[in-house]
């Protein structure tokens, strides 16, 4: 688990330029392709999420130029990227740091939440299914990213890693540690 | 003889992360309102369940099913259904509060240890008694309004084990007996296991000023970087004539990590950590810090220091009623 006591890391601002130029709708498909090979392999995920399993959600990297609009539609997610703050039944913002630790497990949302680094909008309680469906799923977007690459799995693993070094965000789930 | 530590968990992930991080008991509900933490994607349906105690089992640890509301008039079946299932999914005990789940627990599932939860509000050793020799109660949760030089006579007046909370989220009011919530959304922990629910609470943020608001009423306003509380009436901050504050406590979190030896030495049998609404990453820091400090304390090595500040509401924290400088 990360330490709590460390501040959260911001997104390097190189990596925020070069957000700028990329072409979203190319993006915003690939996302969707992996949200549903994440759903595929995690059919839980959706069934925790109940009567909340198709609200819109807004998922606002706050440095990053977009925010990503996420429709869990029943366990065939959609995933749309956009530059503009648009309006949703729910939105999480916060640093992208803050956001992958969510996903990883590596942080507690509500402590989180308790130092400001997460705002909550909208439909709280969609807010609370996705957090805690996404809590139980133990996702590792890491390996699901590696899964989806054939015979550069490992090259992308060795991607990852170094960028997880070089920035300091969790782009893996942290190993539990076992005291028995 | 090392206290035990007793665990949430509000998901499977999360048990399984308390039992790894060294909890010797895990407590968790079912995903309906038998319980006092039915929130939105939140608790076990039957299977994990079933398949939660098998993983504790398998590592030593115990499951504890706490069915710690009052059933509803018509509907008692939903109740009596919970404790049926908790047996046969291999539950150690059930932690119950209502009178009548009690007798229907005793005469239908002799087999099955009763807790009672802190939702019953016993806080004498007279009716801590009467639950134990009416309905077989092996073991009380202590609501959190009492001192340690309380908790002590108590435990020299019954033989029923004792448990209490040590960290968490704090209740100021007498549990079982509150309405606060009941009073601003129509819904509360006691009837529908639910203290604030999310469906009506509503934040918003402008220029970094954070509005708090449950069923409609505003509740808290934090400035920029301050740290925010939960959106409960019992920490909210009111306005009365001239004065502003928090009437009836600050938002804050119990720790009691300081005075465990004291409440060693006071017999209690089990030290209960709060949060099956939290993550499985609290849940995890949360255990290995408190069973770190417990095997120190049995070992005669001195406590080790905390790093749970973070993880507290408001980011702030008290002994509550432990020792009595409490409001």
């Amino acid at each position: 688990m990360s330490d709590p006591q460390i501040p959260m890391p911001y997104c390097p601002a190189v990596l925020a330029a070069g957000l700028r130029a990329l072409p979203l709708a190319p993006l915003s498909l690939s996302l969707t392709v992996f949200a549903r090979k994440i759903a595929k392999s995690n059919p839980g995920l959706f069934n925790r999420l109940g009567e909340y399993d198709r609200t819109e959600f807004v998922l606002d990297p706050v440095d990053l130029p977009i925010v990503l609009r996420l429709n869990p539609n029943g366990g065939q997610p959609k995933v749309k990227l956009t530059r503009r703050h648009t309006v949703a039944s729910a939105r999480i913002s916060g640093p992208l740091a803050a956001l992958l630790g969510l996903v990883h497990g590596a942080f507690d949302g509500d402590a989180l939440f308790f130092s400001r680094d997460l705002v909550v909008e909208g439909d709280t309680g969609a807010v609370l299914a996705l957090r805690n469906a996404i809590d139980d799923a133990e996702l590792d977007l890491a390996a699901e990213a590696a899964s989806l690459s054939g015979p550069f799995a490992r090259p992308v693993q060795n991607l990852i890693a170094f960028a997880e070094n070089r920035t300091g965000l969790c782009l893996t789930r942290p190993e539990d540690s076992a005291i028995w | 003889m090392v206290m035990e530590i007793v665990c949430p968990a509000g998901t499977p992930a999360a048990l399984r992360a308390a039992v790894k991080a060294g909890a010797h008991t895990v407590y968790c509900g079912f995903n309906d309102e038998t319980n006092a933490r039915n929130f939105p994607g939140l608790n076990f349906n039957r299977t994990e369940l079933r398949d939660g105690v098998n993983f504790a089992h398998q590592h030593g640890a115990k499951v504890l099913v706490a069915i710690n509301t009052f059933p509803r008039a018509g509907d008692e079946g939903i109740w009596h259904r919970a404790i049926n299932d908790a047996e046969i999914c291999g539950a150690d005990a059930v932690i119950l509060a209502d009178l009548g789940l009690l007798d229907h627990a005793s005469r239908n599932h002799p087999a099955l240890r009763r807790h009672l939860s802190v939702q019953a509000a016993a806080a004498n050793a007279d009716v801590i008694n009467f639950y134990a020799e009416t309905f077989g109660v092996k073991r009380v949760v202590l609501p959190r309004v009492l001192s340690v030089p309380e908790i002590a006579a108590i435990n020299t007046e019954t033989d029923v084990e004792t448990e209490v909370f040590v960290f968490g989220g704090l209740c100021v009011m007498a549990e079982g007996r509150c309405s606060l919530s009941s009073y601003a959304t129509g819904l509360s922990p006691n009837m529908n296991g639910v203290c604030s629910p999310a469906s009506h609470v509503d934040y918003t943020e402008d220029h970094g000023v954070l509005d708090a608001r449950l069923g409609g009423y505003l509740i808290h306003r934090v400035d920029k970087g301050e740290p925010a509380p939960y959106p409960t009436l019992c920490k909210g901050c009111f306005s009365a004539g001239e004065k502003t504050g928090h009437l009836f406590e600050d938002p804050v979190s119990l720790n009691a990590e300081k005075l465990i030896p004291q409440l060693q030495k006071a017999g209690v049998t089990a030290l209960k950590i709060e949060g099956r609404q939290r993550s499985k990453s609290y849940v995890a820091q949360v255990v290995r810090n408190f069973r770190a400090a417990v095997d120190a304390l049995d070992a005669g090595r001195p406590l080790p220091e905390g790093m749970l500040a973070r993880l507290s509401e408001g980011q702030a924290m008290t002994t509550g009623a432990y020792k009595k400088t409490w409001r």
